[in-house]
């Protein structure tokens, strides 16, 4: 049959290719691969393949710097929907985290919801039952009343979203600084566990095989929503809203009963969720990974808007759909098993020979394309960008911390830090989201979430983190410090860390100063990843993340998996019992360039990120493992943000009830704001029986790792530091428990315990 | 002899495989998933309506739910005196149907809340509260956007005089005020149970409180109370 354009199409040529976000060189290619023009369906078909959210194709080069291998990886970097890790007893770990930025910043409810959707279903094609999610998101500050709007819906988007379907949102981190104004971030994390057995593919094989579509009926929501992601945010974005899916959670939990229920019963030859570029995407990547050709007659595909051309129906991303291959005999089971979950099923199609994808349309062939030329890793095409060292770093370099006024009042400080947004206590967030369904969270209120795994002695802690404001100022090491925190986060809980996911935030990658952020901070993070053992399981790229102002912090988040083999050993980051001693393990420099004591004070954001010996940060991480793992230990913390005072602080309030402690430790050769408030990296304040501590520290000086004590657990509800601090901490948490909803104008409806 | 928990699935639920876990795993008893569209429960002991979101709390919470095919049998065992349990959505499900009087109203912040909260136990005269002591004070969580427990001045009156309050939201030390009322119920008002007795619905989630890997244990006093009272029974 021959291809067919259909009258009211318009005409393609190289504006509308243009129009659709290709370059003149790419038009070219498609062109040479097709021996022709091509048909405006597959116009539109090649524009969101080879758009930057689906081909990677100016970040895949430097992403396969990093290591991807490991003795637990049970799938490779991006071969899969999600990363696969190997926990023993026959089970792996599904994880992958993934930005939502743009949907979100023009339609935040439905952009997050959305995010948190897509993520869930890339963790249950896999055949793992989720068992959390995180986020991390990233805002402009609290006091523009855009910013409200957005962080108030992006919350309410994921709690809804995530609430309904049944999934503790158990961790994640929310930052504000002036440079997400218009450009927020909302990236999205899901885990999930499978038994070995039961991991299903996104693959089509076998000839005559079904090709089959379920879930939700197919709209015009969401049509470009990849191409959108691959441009900056600009006036016209808003225009753009219409690109953003719509979230039904409840459909998808009734997705995600039957396709593990279809799983399980082993119905299922490949599965692919429709994310971004829906059915053009899952057809053609399913074909390419099996070698195999596909047709399929939109025809039968369900429509829940009348008249739609297959152009639409192809780049349409309603949400909550899969596309299936299964045996011809496996039909009739498959129409069974999602008809109980009151769900559509219908075969649209059929694996060929060969490797072009045919789509048919009211009878007619309206697109047919070598299914390798689109994908990423075979034909879609492959870039790397020129690089220039940012100007801005030559300034951020020339500060001198040694110009900073000496504070007097310290008390002042530690309270303006407690009440920072990017310090205090994210209740307001974190009590929206349903922590605790399918009741496995021991503890979502720490360093890193621990869920316990039924029916096994064994936990997860899970963690996503990044400080951007670290990687800005220097991105090779930040990218190392957003690994290796995230890292310690999850040993803090007593977990050994194992792989991560990563969601890169940037901005435009054709900007050299932008993809110098980009390659630095690709290169920091692989060497982190080598010397820390955590290999890189797959995640995503966000780029043009830019609003006409300027482009946001180079935010590299990690995704961190951790596992802890006894959950009895999962330790709390609070202070449990007066008259424990206080000890503080790592050197402290008090470094205070990029900290948020030299922003909220000084409001400056300057310096170089502090330092990091990735050597000694592996042998701190492992010290902590070996000292839990001998019973001695009955608190840790990361010292990160706002450095050894708020870390103290945070320790003493815990969860609910507040400890006090009295610091004896001094500084002599520090200035006492650097003291507290630096943030060096590489730190942990543990706490320990009396009896414990000299073993602690024989422990360390055999290691050569410098722990110090710093004082003792008190009775009453005071922290007290020698010479220089002295704070009621009842106080301190109405300052940390409050910040939030007073800026949100919502004080009256939170009331502290 | 094992008791027979019988926990109806609707397409939503989402706390029905936690139900199961805590009575079926943690107590040891016979704990089973009766699918909505069942015409019937079986044999059964008790029935719990799990937690979730029925039919995505599309329309009003609940008010789908129970036009389910199950339900006219839940009706049934309930109005021969079996007892039933609604937790969370279950509770709004129990409303919805005309078991248990008063409606669940959204939040007073209008917002989604999940934490953990103190609640006191009103009356520990009843299947679902034998193993509690009337005043006692358990730490129970709750995750909801619509449990702002509402009713007719009657109504209110009336579960007060018969003594159908089970729980109400409370600090710490078992003063029940304003302050610690999540949601803005009435009367601070956490669960109820019909004038025969044997229906109860509660906003707390007890089966998230009722496994020491989670440090959290209140609320496996609910289902220890409904275990102890077949005992008599079968003396």
């Amino acid at each position: 049959m021959n291809l067919t354009t259909s009258l009211s199409e318009p005409i393609v040529n190289l504006n509308l290719a243009l129009e659709h976000g290709l370059s003149a060189e790419e038009y070219d290619r498609i062109l040479q691969i097709l021996g022709r023009v091509p048909t405006y369906t597959e116009l539109g078909i090649y524009s969101v393949m080879w758009s930057e959210h689906c081909s990677y194709k100016n970040s895949i080069a430097m992403l396969k710097t990093l290591p991807r291998s490991g003795a637990k990886l049970l799938v490779g970097a991006g071969a899969e929907n999600a990363g696969l890790v190997d926990i023993g007893d026959g089970l792996a770990v599904a994880f992958k985290i993934e930005s939502h930025n743009h949907p979100s910043a023009v339609e935040p409810y439905q952009g997050a919801a959305t995010g948190v959707g897509g993520i869930l279903r890339d963790i249950f094609t896999m055949g793992a039952r989720p068992i959390a999610a995180l986020n991390s998101l990233r805002f402009g500050k609290l006091d523009n009343d855009r910013v409200r709007y957005l962080f108030k819906n992006v919350v309410k988007g994921i709690g809804d979203y995530g609430n309904s379907f049944g999934v503790p949102t158990v961790a994640g981190e929310v930052y504000f600084e002036t440079c997400y104004t218009a450009n927020p971030l909302v990236n999205a994390m899901a885990v999930g566990i499978v038994e070995h057995g039961n991991v299903a593919k996104a693959v089509a094989k076998g000839e005559g095989n079904l090709v089959m579509i379920v879930g939700s009926s197919t709209g015009r929501d969401g049509i470009h929503g990849a191409t959108f992601a691959s441009e900056e945010i600009s006036e016209e974005s808003e225009a753009k809203r219409p690109s953003v899916q719509v979230g039904d959670p409840f459909t998808e939990k009734l997705l995600l009963e039957a396709t593990l229920e279809a799983i399980k019963a082993g119905l299922i030859v490949g599965i692919q969720d429709m994310g971004a570029a829906g059915l053009t995407c899952s057809t053609t990547e399913m074909s390419a990974k099996g070698k195999s050709g596909m047709t399929i007659d939109l025809d039968r595909v369900p429509l829940r808007e009348s008249e739609m051309s297959a152009y639409e129906i192809m780049l349409s991303e309603s949400q909550e759909r899969m596309l299936l291959v299964v045996k011809p005999e496996h039909e009739v089971e498959i129409l069974k098993i999602f008809g109980k979950w009151d769900l559509h099923a219908v075969t649209i199609g059929r694996v060929e020979k060969g490797n072009r994808v045919r789509v048919y349309h009211h009878g007619k062939l309206k697109a047919d394309v070598p299914a390798p030329s689109l994908v990423l890793g075979e034909g879609a095409p492959v870039y790397i960008r020129d690089t220039r060292e940012p100007e801005y770093l030559k300034s951020t370099r020339r500060f001198d911390p040694e110009t900073l006024p000496e504070p007097e009042d310290l008390k002042k400080i530690l309270f303006k830090l407690l009440g920072s947004p990017n310090i205090a206590s994210k209740r307001w967030v974190t009590r929206q989201y349903d922590s605790m369904v399918r009741t496995n969270t021991v503890d979502f209120s720490g360093d890193a979430a621990v869920i316990r795994i039924k029916g096994s002695r064994k936990a997860l802690a899970i963690k996503t983190d990044c400080n951007a404001r670290f990687v800005y100022l220097n991105p090779r090491k930040g990218g190392q410090i957003a690994v290796a925190e995230a890292a310690r986060n999850v040993v803090c809980t007593g977990a050994k860390p194992i792989a991560i996911t990563n969601c890169l935030n940037f901005g435009n990658p054709y900007d050299p100063e932008v993809y110098w952020q980009f390659k630095e901070a690709v290169i920091g993070i692989g060497e982190a990843c080598r010397i820390l053992d955590t290999p890189v399981t797959g995640g995503n790229v966000s780029f043009y993340n830019e609003s006409p102002e300027a482009a946001v912090y180079p935010t590299p988040v990690i995704g961190m998996l951790g596992l802890l083999e006894d959950i009895d050993q999962a330790l709390s980051y609070a202070f449990q019992d007066s008259g424990d001693d206080v000890l503080l393990i790592g050197r402290t420099g008090g470094h205070v360039g990029g900290s948020e004591y030299l922003h909220v004070e000084h409001g400056m954001v300057a310096g170089d990120a502090p330092d990091l010996d990735l050597t000694y940060e592996r042998s701190v991480q492992e010290l902590l493992l070996e000292l839990n793992k001998r019973g001695l230990l009955r608190s840790a913390h990361d010292c990160s943000e706002g450095g050894l005072a708020i870390t103290l602080v945070e320790s003493c309030l815990g969860p609910r009830i507040s400890r006090g402690v009295n610091i004896e430790a001094q500084s002599d050769s520090l200035r006492p704001d650097f003291w507290l408030f630096g943030e060096d990296q590489s730190r942990i304040i543990i706490s320990c029986a009396p009896t414990q501590t000299r073993e602690i520290l024989r422990i360390g000086r055999e290691r050569e790792i410098d722990i110090q004590t710093l004082g003792t657990v008190q009775e009453g509800s005071r922290l007290v530091i020698k010479g220089l601090l002295d704070v009621d901490l009842e106080e301190a948490r109405r300052a940390y428990e409050l910040a939030i909803p007073r800026l949100m104008g919502e004080i009256d409806e939170v009331s502290l315990t | 002899m094992k008791i027979k928990f019988g926990i109806v699935v609707f397409p939503g639920s989402n706390c029905d495989h936690d139900a199961q876990y805590v009575t079926g795993s943690i107590l040891g008893q016979e704990a089973r998933l009766i699918w909505h569209k069942e015409g019937s429960l079986g044999d059964i002991d008790v029935v719990i309506l799990p937690g979730g979101f029925s039919y995505g709390d599309y329309l009003r919470c609940g008010a789908i739910a129970r036009f389910s095919p199950i339900m006219k049998d839940v009706v049934r065992f309930a109005q021969e005196g079996g007892p039933v349990l609604g937790i969370c959505n279950g509770f709004q499900i129990l409303t919805e149907a005309g078991l248990l009087p008063g409606v669940l109203l959204q939040n007073r912040s209008l917002k989604f809340v999940c934490e953990y909260v103190h609640v006191r136990v009103e009356n520990a005269n009843t299947r679902f509260t034998g193993a509690c002591t009337k005043g006692e004070v358990l730490e129970i969580p709750i995750a909801h956007g619509e449990g702002n427990y509402f009713a007719d001045e009657d109504t209110l009156q009336r579960l007060q005089d018969q003594e159908q309050i089970l729980l109400r939201y409370c600090d710490a030390e078992g003063n029940v005020t304003d302050r610690s009322n999540p949601n803005g119920s009435l009367l601070n008002i956490a669960g109820i149970i019909n004038e025969q007795g044997n229906v109860a619905g509660m906003m707390p989630h007890p089966e998230r409180a009722s496994d020491p890997v989670l440090r959290h244990i209140d609320g496996k006093k609910i289902f220890d109370s409904l275990v102890e009272s077949f005992v008599p029974a079968l003396l």
